[in-house]
């Protein structure tokens, strides 16, 4: 499993040479958002702010899914931990995300059966080997990972697997840049599009949104210097007032996407208007499961309390992810929210905004 | 006994209890000192200045590639006295075992203990076994202690580090960690590399004996390494600057990190070694480690500096700088 052709990408001549050419071009006092939360770990652990001229800001946007997850389906979460004869499968990020009164990590610590899990077909595995239990996969995240339940719920079709299910709190990107450039006090000079997403759903997927808004954009991947060539070609865009769609993800991403992915996604999912955290409902932005697949739904096969939630008072997270404050202007960063203690759930998942300013901030 | 499991009455002092020590402990932890069996161990000791460590292990899988919980508790809490800077020499073993283990088992674990402690030239000098209902505990926990004897004029702590310093890394990163990860259940990944699981202190020894200034030893186990190295620049109060180009990582495990989104930096090691040297000795010490073959790779990661005290900063490979903190919690796999 070795990686040598990442090493490119991490060359300090590369990457300094990228800097310099920011630097000589950059003029006027812009405000990059990178959407994806691994860009946002990416920019920190190569240090790539402290190559940046004082002209840019980079702000990270809505792109950690535990981030994005609304308090209610958190809540939701663990009402179906706490059924009778239920393996609730799980990714890692969501364990220590903090509902309104409990946490995963917590109900499981209390006894009920939560398992984390690395794959969905892992889940899928737990569901064949304890045929008298249920289990539930919680699916969290954009179109990077929702195929790969998409192709589990089919995959337990084919078998016939009775005891499996998915809550599914999947996500789309591209309406909700459309929903952060609709917002008043939202103000973004350019986008830093997500790289895995983007080999899903193609760079096609973001022209209704680029027509739209006519703001530079621009698709990368998540080596240091790919995101410093994407800053230089927006701060380009911008200066030179040319603002494109572009691709600097080539060796990933193409026009169309990933097709064969895309249709198990339309096999699996109805697109419907969801809520995101901090945002509110983003119409047409989710991903549920479709009718006909209502036996593979949680939502529909279990009956579940879910206590009235509360978002977390005081907490910032819903201006934190549309870049309109800083972590460190939020009065609980640092003080009473901590990854050890998280507030909000951008503290808690290793790409939320909080958690890496935390770990990575000066 | 070798098809039978371990009942209750195994830790019930009886004739049980005595036959399993008789049987599979006192053959394999065979000092003068056990034999006797007295309520604990008599020996004399002339040292100045001693060292006194424990440690209780639960790792799980309890059998791993490189190694399993019995010679990693043995090399555990060896090494743990032996970053004090003394010569590890007597163990004390305390085996908590669920009801229902396979003595076979057992007995893997406990021959691997013996050949750990004869390997580090340590002995077992006093122990305890206890049985308890199952369900109530995962399989086998083992408690080692270490008692050792401070080498003569050392003065090693986590407090001495100071700015000048030159720091060495033994070794490559998170080899042990990447191994129990890629082990445990529901991780199917074919990964080569195994535990670096091994003593430390002939190499403590072998750096003494260069005669040149050693303020801080460290082994960087749970928390990996960027922990213990915040943890130093805390209790030392001096800034840590480390070069990523440096940092030596497999390139399997690196690869492995990159598909679970974990940082090897935060990675555990069982058999690797943070070590603060005054810079005029650096180079000695240095190649007294990589003499040794636990260390063959070591090499020079960083720095002590002035600035930002209590902080660990990162050159970073592309020439930016970053802070490295402390691990909070456990690491969790992530979602994209």
């Amino acid at each position: 499993m070795t990686i040598k052709h990442i090493e490119e990408y991490r060359d300090a001549g590369i990457a300094q040479g990228l800097a310099k050419k920011i630097q000589t071009i950059s003029q006027r006092k812009i405000r990059l958002m990178e959407v994806c939360g691994t860009h946002t770990v990416s920019i920190f652990r190569s240090g790539i702010r402290s190559l940046l001229p004082d002209t840019i800001s980079l702000l990270s946007g809505p792109g950690c899914p535990v981030c994005v997850t609304d308090q209610r389906e958190i809540d939701a979460f663990i009402a179906l931990a706490r059924l009778e004869d239920v393996i609730l499968a799980t990714f890692g990020d969501l364990m220590r995300v903090p509902g309104t009164l409990s946490s995963l990590q917590k109900e499981k610590a209390e006894g009920c059966d939560v398992r984390v899990v690395y794959s969905t077909m892992d889940a899928v595995e737990l569901a064949q080997k304890n045929p008298q239990k249920q289990v539930i996969f919680l699916g969290v995240g954009f179109e990077t990972t929702a195929p790969t339940i998409a192709a589990a719920i089919q995959t337990a079709k084919k078998m016939g697997l009775d005891n499996f299910s998915v809550f599914s709190a999947h996500k789309i990107v591209p309406p909700a840049l459309n929903a952060l450039m609709s917002m008043d006090n939202v103000r973004v000079d350019g986008f830093i599009l997500p790289g895995h997403v983007s080999v899903i759903i193609g760079k096609n997927a973001y022209q209704p949104f680029f027509d739209q808004f006519n703001i530079p954009c621009t698709i990368t991947g998540f080596e240091p210097a790919d995101i410093l060539q994407a800053i230089h070609h927006l701060v380009s865009q911008i200066e030179t007032e040319s603002p494109r769609l572009a691709n600097d993800y080539g060796r990933a991403v193409t026009d169309q996407g990933n097709v064969t992915a895309q249709k198990l996604l339309a096999d699996t999912f109805s697109i419907q208007d969801v809520p995101w955290r901090g945002i509110g409902i983003i119409p047409m932005s989710g991903l549920k499961i479709k009718a006909g697949l209502a036996a593979y739904d949680a939502e529909q096969k279990f009956e579940f309390h879910v206590p009235p939630s509360e978002d977390p008072k005081g907490c910032a997270c819903g201006d934190i992810l549309t870049g309109t404050k800083m972590p460190f202007e939020c009065p609980l960063y640092k003080t009473r929210c901590t990854p050890m203690s998280p507030v909000g759930p951008c503290m808690v998942s290793t790409e939320g905004t909080c958690a890496a300013y935390y770990k990575y901030h000066e | 006994m070798n098809n039978e499991i371990i009942l209750l009455d195994h830790g019930a002092g009886g004739k049980m209890s005595h036959e399993l020590t008789q049987k599979i402990l006192l053959p394999v932890f065979n000092s003068p000192e056990l034999a006797d069996l007295d309520d604990g161990a008599v020996f004399a000791a002339e040292a100045k200045k001693m060292a006194f460590s424990t440690d209780t292990y639960t790792v799980d899988p309890i059998f791993f590639p490189g190694g399993n919980i019995g010679d990693l508790a043995i090399h555990g809490t060896v090494n743990d006295v032996a970053m004090c800077g003394a010569s590890p020499q007597y163990l004390s073993v305390g085996l908590m075992l669920e009801e229902g283990f396979p003595i076979a088992d057992l007995k893997e674990i406990v021959q691997s203990m013996g050949r750990a402690a004869a390997a580090a030239q340590v002995s077992i000098v006093t122990g305890d076994t206890k049985v308890v209902p199952k369900g109530t505990l995962d399989k086998i926990f083992i408690n080692t202690s270490g008692l050792g004897i401070v080498y003569a004029g050392q003065d090693v702590s986590c407090r001495n580090a100071v700015p000048g310093d030159v720091i060495i890394l033994s070794g490559s990163m998170a080899d042990h960690g990447v191994t129990i990860l890629a082990k445990r259940e529901g991780l199917k990944f074919d990964v080569s590399v195994q535990s670096d699981s091994a003593p430390l202190n002939h190499l403590t020894r072998q750096m003494f004996a260069t005669g040149g200034t050693i303020h801080v030893l460290r082994d960087p186990t749970r928390g990996g390494v960027a922990t213990a190295l915040n943890e130093i620049a805390g209790k030392s109060n001096v800034g840590i600057k480390i070069l990523e180009e440096n940092l030596p990582v497999k390139s399997e495990v690196a690869g492995m990190c990159e598909l679970l989104g974990l940082d090897p930096l935060y990675l555990a090691n069982e058999g690797k070694m943070l070590a603060f040297v005054a810079p005029q000795d650096a180079d000695r010490v240095l190649t007294a480690m990589q003499a040794d073959p636990v260390a063959r790779e070591a090499c020079v990661i960083g720095e002590v500096i002035d600035e930002n005290p209590g902080r660990v900063v990162m050159q970073t490979r592309i020439g930016g700088q970053r802070i490295v903190d402390m691990l909070s919690g456990e690491q969790l796999p992530r979602i994209c």
